[in-house]
């Protein structure tokens, strides 16, 4: 029984002061923990040992220890609270698991086989469930339509929200719609759903195989950045446009970009340009600096190495969720 | 120690009144043959909820019964007051809803503190919580 056992620990330690004892103590109070004995608990069972031991322990001595038994009432209720949200939290904890699985499932693209082109993707959440999407699409001409959404804010609505982008992607008829077209039916679809205060940015893009041209449109999304390899230089593809779900009639403007061999288109989400290095945000350049150093890899070791680069200098701790896009003409 | 009565019932108006609540509930729950530690639990309990009728109800009464049924012994508590009643009941047993915060306290932490738990409150016409511990 748990008080002999106490009273006997005690009363060893009482004689002989001795380290042994007290290390016993620190089992005791392990398995206690185990047996889910209350620290209230405890001190009822030191005052019982406390007692027996000493049957003529002073009144001032007894008493004090009922008030100090007083005090850790409240501990005693806590410690029990404690068990059950640890155990509520595992139980969610592993609920997410299943929806994080559910929505990688759900939301899985692959990357399309083009000829001539190379590309490459990488989408990391910064919590188990993302709010960051990317769609890839090819028709029979090889064509490849990409989009890139980013939810204002992170978790489970954002991840819930997603679904919802997919979906309404996935529904338009597969004939090529122009992006600006793309972009104003998805902003219908996401007035209409998406309670208010919920935004959703995001760029298409639908590249043109055989004039090897990417036409694109953007609702708010963090610009994209085209790659001159001639030049050796980068150039922001400015294309400014409203972000979804704010109002229900608008269009969005068009452009084009032309490419040449080693000629790269960067799409990512304000995960990537809003990395912090400490307080500071890291620069554009410094993401184009770091992009530089890998140009000579395949578009997938780029962006992979890319985003080892900065969750390392995130300490390892994403704060947003992180997707970068390359896509290469080839020869 | 002073008689006890089968029944009996302390006012709460002032926060004074929780006081002499506290020393019923222990003086009762001696005579029954609790141990410090359930005295201490039941008097925390009783604190609890006779600070709500104090803090939310402004008046109201907790009533003591001593439970005897042949096999075993114990005590019955009832807070009743006609106060403003809780709207969402469901919400107030949530662990963690409390206004004072952290762990252990209010509704949720008087239930984990006896056998027995069960509140019946209404918008506008009150709330009554009873509550039972057993001695083991
Ligand atoms: N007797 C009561 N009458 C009206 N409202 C009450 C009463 N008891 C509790 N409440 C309401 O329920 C809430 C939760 O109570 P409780 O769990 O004791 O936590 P706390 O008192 O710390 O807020 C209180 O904030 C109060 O709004
Ligand atoms: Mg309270």
């Amino acid at each position: 029984m748990a008080l002999e056992k106490y009273k006997n620990l005690l009363k060893q330690y009482l004689e002989t002061e001795d380290e042994a004892a007290l290390y016993r103590a620190d089992q005791f109070s392990k398995k206690s923990l185990m047996d889910d004995i209350s620290p209230d608990e405890i001190l009822q069972i030191h005052i019982d040992a406390m007692l027996d031991l000493y049957p003529d322990l002073s009144k001032d001595m007894r008493l004090s220890l009922d008030f100090l038994l007083e005090t850790m009432i409240s501990y005693g209720i806590a410690h029990q609270e404690f068990r059950v949200l640890r155990e509520k939290q595992l139980e969610l904890k592993s609920e997410i698991e299943v929806a994080a699985n559910m929505q990688s499932t759900l939301l899985n693209t692959n990357i399309p086989e083009v000829e001539g082109l190379d590309i490459g993707a990488i989408s990391i959440a910064a919590n188990q469930m993302s709010g960051d999407y990317y769609h890839f699409i090819k028709d029979q001409e090889d064509n490849v339509g990409i989009g890139v959404a980013d939810v204002i804010g992170k978790g489970i609505p954002a991840a819930l929200c997603m679904s919802m982008i997919k979906y309404a992607l996935d529904s338009f008829p597969a004939n090529r719609l122009n992006p600006k077209t793309i972009l104003r039916l998805l902003n219908r679809v996401v007035e209409r759903n998406v309670e208010p205060g919920m935004f959703i940015t995001m760029f298409y893009g639908f590249y043109n195989k055989n004039e090897n041209c990417l036409q694109y449109a953007s609702a708010g999304h963090e610009p994209g950045l085209f790659y001159n390899a001639k030049t050796d230089s980068f150039e922001t593809l400015e294309a400014k446009g409203i972000v979804l779900g704010v109002e229900d009639s608008i269009s969005y403007n068009q452009f084009t970009k032309c490419l040449s061999v080693g000629d790269m288109i960067i799409l990512l989400t304000d995960g990537v340009t809003e990395c912090r290095k400490g307080d500071q945000f890291i620069e554009t350049d410094e993401i184009l600096q770091v992009i530089k150093e890998y140009l000579h890899l395949p578009a997938q070791d780029i962006v992979e190495n890319v985003y080892r680069h900065f969750e390392r200098v995130q300490d390892f701790d994403l704060r947003d969720d992180f997707t970068l896009i390359i896509l290469r003409r080839k020869e | 120690m002073m008689d006890i009565q089968f029944q009996s019932f302390i006012p709460i108006k002032k926060e004074w009144d929780i006081v002499a609540a506290r020393q019923q509930g222990r003086d009762m729950s001696k005579q029954i043959g609790f141990g410090s530690v359930d005295q201490a639990r039941i008097a925390t309990a009783i604190s609890e909820l006779a600070r709500n009728i104090y803090l939310y109800a402004e008046q109201g009464k907790i009533c003591f019964e001593i439970l005897d049924d042949m096999e075993h012994k114990g005590i019955k508590i009832i807070a009743k007051d006609d106060g403003p009643g809780i709207p969402d009941v469901g919400k107030v047993m949530e662990d963690g809803y409390t206004t004072s915060g952290g762990l252990g306290a209010g509704l949720p932490g008087i239930k984990r503190l006896m056998d027995y738990f069960d509140i019946v409150s209404e918008e506008g016409k009150g709330t009554e919580v009873t509550v039972q511990k057993w001695l083991r």
